[in-house]
């Protein structure tokens, strides 16, 4: 078994930025994210880290004309729900016009900051 | 419960006091008679830089009774009424308060907005900017994907509760509205607009819940009674979850709830449901089984739950036009049903002697849900 007890959501954000993503994943093929020490499909304990795919499709999304005050400077900006195989990601939609985005559409992920924080971030192949 | 609406003067405890008391004085009790307390509360720590509320607002009241903060986002006194029957019927209390506070409105927007947000996950949801709108935004258009349905549909449900808050005088929004109105509205997160958003409402309600023994034992006139409660949970994040277009937590608490009281859905005479967004309503009433999935999209449409319809729904003006102090929207609920199954609600005319109400309350996406039914006492 691989040790995931350092997978912290800082060390996720650090594999998106390295290029390498990755989620984790039990015995049983349940996909989860960082920070788990248990799946939470089936409470196996023995986590691994696996190589995420790198390309996932939006299967929800939100035009956000009143934004979270972080990104005040940014609206409107569009969230997302896409949807990786193994794990389904909320991400804010990069570099896209926001009269372009369509569920079923194909996105990568990308990591973005604002006020020193970083998060989730999709952006087109 | 003290009118919702904008009280940004007043303190929460100053809120809670009125609404304790007028409970009190509403069952015939007097502060020594209050046994526990079991508060709702969701931000009061940032809202009011306030922490231990529980002593703070029975003190209020007037009471040093053990008290009890309980938060659970939006469903924060959905929790503290469930806790509140639970004590009663183990025979533990006698006279329990089941209540709950929120400020909002003393903060600014940018304030509300980022209190609000922290009922999602603050790193997966919140970080990428998901505010609380974007989140049932998120819902309403895997909704529409799965099942169909448009913003006309929503703007139904809109302009139904603020029709039924018309002659609810603690109702924060008592304006009649069109669905041209909810349609031309700004956007604040497509498919969703402002008037598909509940307000950001100050306010404070509470309950008392006694015994049967007690009631009977005093002559309380206790005309309805919380003959079942449920609560559900489900994966925190929207990400994590099988459908974005179903809350499955309020069907686990329902079907708990419906066991507890034996009764099935088609009992149901009158229902007051969570509807923070317009979308809320369909989720609520197809998870609560009163609709099959996919059909509650249309129910106000059709005129279904609408005042003079078969099932009348959020007759209160729900927390679309009643108002959302969140911590203390739960009860509300609760005491909007047992006044409307009482006959003592201004809307309680548009009912024909119901005997079977049900509330339900949801925190966050609805990875909180609680569900109450409330029978008439025969
Ligand atoms: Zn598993």
């Amino acid at each position: 078994m691989t040790d995931t007890s350092d997978s912290t959501f800082a060390s996720f954000l650090d594999a998106i930025e390295a290029g390498n993503p990755f989620y984790l994943t039990c015995p049983n093929d349940h996909g989860s994210l960082p920070p788990k020490r248990i799946c939470p499909e089936c409470t196996e304990q023995t986590l691994s880290k696996e190589s995420l795919p790198e390309t996932g499709e939006i299967v929800t999304y939100t035009n956000v004309a009143v934004p979270a005050p972080r990104f005040r400077d940014d609206s409107p900006y569009v969230t997302a729900i896409a949807d990786f195989g193994p794990i389904t990601l909320t991400g804010q939609l990069q570099g896209v016009d926001s009269d372009d985005v369509q569920i079923g559409q194909t996105v990568q992920l990308t990591v973005g900051s604002a006020d020193g924080e970083r998060f989730v971030a999709f952006e087109r192949p | 419960m003290t009118a919702f609406g904008e009280h940004p003067d007043r303190s929460g405890r100053d809120l809670f006091a009125e609404a304790g008391l007028a409970a009190l004085e509403d069952a015939g009790l007097t502060p020594d008679d209050v046994d526990e307390v079991f508060y709702g509360n969701f931000v009061g720590t940032l809202s009011e830089n306030q922490g231990h509320q529980g002593p703070l607002m029975s003190e209020a009241f007037g009471s040093t009774a053990p008290a009890k903060r309980i938060e659970g986002a939006c469903a924060s006194s959905g929790l503290a009424i469930r806790e509140a029957a639970r004590v009663v019927r183990n025979g533990e209390a006698d006279v329990v308060v089941a209540g709950g506070m929120e400020r909002m409105t003393n903060m600014d927007t940018a304030g509300a907005t980022a209190s609000l947000a922290v009922a999602a996950d603050a790193l997966y949801e919140v970080r990428p900017g998901v505010t609380f709108p974007a989140a049932y935004a998120l819902m309403a258009r895997a909704y529409f994907e799965q099942f169909g349905g448009d913003r006309t549909d929503l703007a139904h449900i809109a302009v139904k509760n603020h029709e039924n808050a018309l002659v609810n005088d603690h109702a924060h929004l008592q304006t009649e509205i069109s669905v041209d109105d909810v349609t031309e509205a700004p956007t604040v997160a497509d498919p969703l607009g402002l008037y598909d958003a509940c307000p950001i409402s100050d306010g404070a309600s509470a309950v008392i819940l006694t015994s049967d023994a007690y009631a009977e034992h005093h002559d309380l006139d206790a005309p309805v009674a919380i003959t079942g409660s449920g609560q559900g949970g489900d994966r925190m994040a929207l990400q994590d979850r099988d459908s974005f277009a179903k809350t499955p937590a309020t069907r686990d608490a329902a079907q708990e709830a419906y066991d507890d009281a034996t009764v099935v859905p088609d009992d149901i005479d009158v229902a007051e449901v969570h509807d923070c967004f317009t979308i809320a309503e369909v989720l609520a009433l197809e998870a609560l089984d009163l609709y099959e999935d996919g059909e509650a999209i249309g129910a106000a449409r059709r005129g279904e739950t609408t005042r003079d319809g078969p099932l009348p729904v959020n007759l209160s003006g729900g927390l679309k036009a009643k108002g959302h102090p969140v911590g203390a929207t739960g009860t509300a609920q609760i005491a909007a049903v047992a006044k409307l199954l009482a006959g003592t609600h201004p809307r309680a005319d548009a009912l024909d002697s119901p005997t079977v109400g049900l509330a339900q309350n949801a925190g966050g996406t609805v990875a909180s849900a609680t569900v109450h039914v409330l029978e008439v006492v025969e």
